[in-house]
């Protein structure tokens, strides 16, 4: 006689219906990777910045033009004095030099291109009319992958993603099951509501695998983005990332009714996240007064684990008390929502 | 009714109250209800929407608590075993929407693998007629289909007490046909089935007694042919005339071999026990008064009638008003 596991059956009925649903598989998988490749674009480190520089004309502007025409780097333009103003105001060249004694610098100090220009324009300026630097230097280009912006992003991205499909893929499917009334068909069945809730938590554990292949392997294709830790840490860190947040999920949709409660429940989780745990940029940068708030949420301890051990290859050890913050979200979401859940 | 040892009984209520607090104040969805199920039979809880047929059925069912009164099913009461208790029943809800994209028979293989014992998925699947679908996801599958797949996911723990709560509403006539073939074989399997309906053609055919409950409340309790027995006659006699507002069916109260006469929609209808002798009676006063006759046809009483005949109101006409 055949034998039947419930518990296998629950979860071979999640994967099932995840795999079948083409938009959910698309904003698990593939929205993080276009949205790594489109940043990563963007962001990704620049030529040697060119620097647009007016001369105002006079009788002696031909002679700075000449002197600035020999260095690649610098895009020399002349124009009347009013046009040189108006050019500056409007960005389309980030100093103008009057000549004359003195020679004038015009720029705005705030815009950080045009500070760079006035020393590079006066460095070649000063050179040409005959100075000579006491000390010699000499230059060794770096840029290294590791420290590029798209090696700060990579992490990130998952970390959001954990969150996202963590609440998405067990809160969504859960209050959209109560809808339909299946729950309630299922509660009148003897199926274990434990078999139930571990199938949930199963298929998030399973389902964050591709995640985590697709994220890390296209940072690393594309971009080359490092990944210097140990794989099972980086693995297990995930892991404890997704179920934690299953554990979230859980937590929204205990009694939530309508698909429009859990959406906005999840939003209003959520929001605080992407804003302020370090996805796009580093929370360090948020004033003193924030950080509390900022170090105590989940994801902002999840990105700072995923970024030590990826780009850092910080031992798994080192994150014990970020992975254990990320824990108790996770096992007090779970524990309240044992509680409080609503079958039928 | 005669008196059954509590041994046969597969459910037996008692004083069962029902409360919902409601914007409008308290509303007694089921108020003071004492039935007893027998074991074997198919029994039928008959009612208009709003009637506190399905809150009734799942208290028995075990999903929603009573406000007060005395549940038993199968000799146990809820919150004692109840594992063990739901291995015996099969439930179908109304309107459970199924996974869309899981297929008829892996839905059926899940169902099954929450009963330590039941039946093999197939051949419950083939007792429903959805073999040729077994591979079909639910999402593609009709009304009736569904319905049948609901049905068979209540049988595939091989229950002994089946609870149907409306397992044909909405559906066309064909597919009620045939879930009424499967449900009538499940009866002659020996398996206890309680289902819930408005539709009295449905609770005369499938069901060996029903209870007619209205409010929360019941109002008449039998076979279906002793309830029918009790208006008096067999048949109904349903016409109407040009000019509807001059005759009061009163009137006709009084005319050989009519036992009840009523207003209907657009029309009278008389309660008789010989079509034979009230229709030329009935012709002739007609013609006494100069009424000519727009519509005439002659059928057999059914429970719409002894509900009609008990509350003033129409079975149907409720849940168009309600809906």
């Amino acid at each position: 006689m055949t034998r039947y596991h419930p518990l296998k059956e629950l979860s071979l009925a999640r994967l099932r219906e995840f795999l079948r649903e083409p938009e959910a598989v698309f904003w698990t998988y593939g929205f993080p990777l276009i949205l790594a490749i489109g940043l990563g674009i963007a962001f990704r480190n620049r030529p040697v910045e060119t620097i647009y520089v007016d001369v105002a004309q006079s009788d002696r502007s031909a002679q700075i033009m000449e002197s600035l025409a020999h260095y690649t780097d610098l895009v020399v333009a002349a124009h009347t004095p009013d046009e040189c103003r108006i050019r500056l105001r409007l960005g389309k060249s980030s100093l103008v030099v009057v000549p004359g004694d003195p020679c004038t610098y015009l720029y705005d100090p705030s815009r950080p291109e045009s500070a760079l220009a006035r020393q590079r324009v006066d460095d070649v300026l000063q050179r040409a009319a005959g100075r000579r630097d006491p000390i010699r230097t000499a230059e060794e280009l770096v840029t290294e992958p590791g420290a590029r912006y798209i090696d700060f992003l990579v992490p990130g991205l998952l970390g959001m993603n954990l969150m996202g499909s963590g609440l998405w893929g067990v809160g969504f499917v859960i209050v959209d099951m109560r809808v339909r009334r299946l729950l309630k068909r299922f509660v009148a069945t003897p199926m274990r509501r434990t078999d139930f809730l571990w199938s949930m938590i199963g298929g998030r554990m399973v389902f964050m695998l591709p995640e985590l292949a697709v994220i890390l392997g296209a940072g690393w294709l594309l971009f080359r983005v490092p990944i210097r830790g140990n794989l099972f840490s980086i693995l297990l860190i995930s892991l404890l990332g997704a179920i934690s947040f299953s554990g979230l999920g859980l937590l929204v949709a205990t009694r939530a009714e309508r698909i429009e409660t859990v959406s906005g429940l999840m939003n209003l989780i959520m929001l605080p996240m992407w804003l302020l745990s370090g996805i796009f940029f580093s929370p360090d940068r948020f004033p003193d007064m924030l950080q509390p708030l900022v170090q105590a949420l989940p994801l902002t301890q999840l990105n700072y684990a995923l970024r030590a051990v990826i780009l850092e290859g910080a031992p798994l050890h080192s994150q014990g008390i970020r992975i254990l913050i990320l824990l108790a979200w996770g096992g007090v979401s779970f524990v309240c929502a044992l509680r409080w859940f609503r079958w039928n | 009714m005669e008196s059954v040892s509590r041994a046969e009984l597969a459910i037996c209520c008692r004083d069962l109250r029902k409360k919902y607090k409601s914007r409008s104040g308290e509303v007694d969805a089921v108020n003071g209800l004492d039935l007893d199920i027998r074991r074997g039979e198919c029994f039928g809880l008959l009612g208009p929407n709003g009637a506190g047929k399905t809150t009734t059925i799942e208290i028995m069912e075990g999903l929603l608590g009573p406000t007060s009164g005395d549940v038993e099913v199968l000799g146990m009461r809820w919150g004692e075993r109840d594992d063990d208790l739901r291995q015996r029943l099969g439930i179908s809800l109304q309107e459970t929407k199924f996974p869309e994209k899981l297929s008829v028979f892996e839905t059926l293989v899940l169902f099954r693998s929450f009963y330590r014992n039941g039946k093999d998925p197939a051949e419950v699947m083939e007792s429903v007629a959805l073999t040729e679908k077994a591979k079909a996801w639910v999402g593609k599958l009709s009304g009736g289909q569904r319905q049948r797949l609901a049905v068979a996911c209540a049988l595939v723990g091989d229950p002994d007490l089946l609870f149907l709560d409306e397992p044909t509403t909405g559906l066309d006539p064909q597919s009620r046909r045939q879930l009424w073939d499967i449900i009538r074989s499940l009866g002659e399997q020996g398996r206890t089935i309680l289902i819930t309906t408005h539709y009295m053609d449905e609770a005369e055919r499938l069901c060996d007694r029903v209870a007619i409950v209205d409010h929360g409340r019941l109002i008449a309790l039998g076979s279906p042919s002793e309830l029918i027995a009790t208006l008096g006659g067999d048949h109904v006699v349903e016409f109407a005339v040009s000019d509807g507002n001059s005759l009061l069916p009163e009137s006709l109260a009084s005319l050989p071999a009519v036992r009840e006469a009523r207003t209907e929609a657009g029309g009278i209808a008389l309660t008789v026990t010989e079509p034979h002798i009230a229709i030329p009676a009935l012709l002739q006063t007609l013609q006494s008064r100069s009424l000519e006759l727009i519509r005439l046809t002659t059928r057999h009483v059914s429970l719409e009638d002894v509900f009609v005949h008990l509350t003033g109101r129409h079975l149907r006409d409720d849940e168009i008003s309600s809906t």
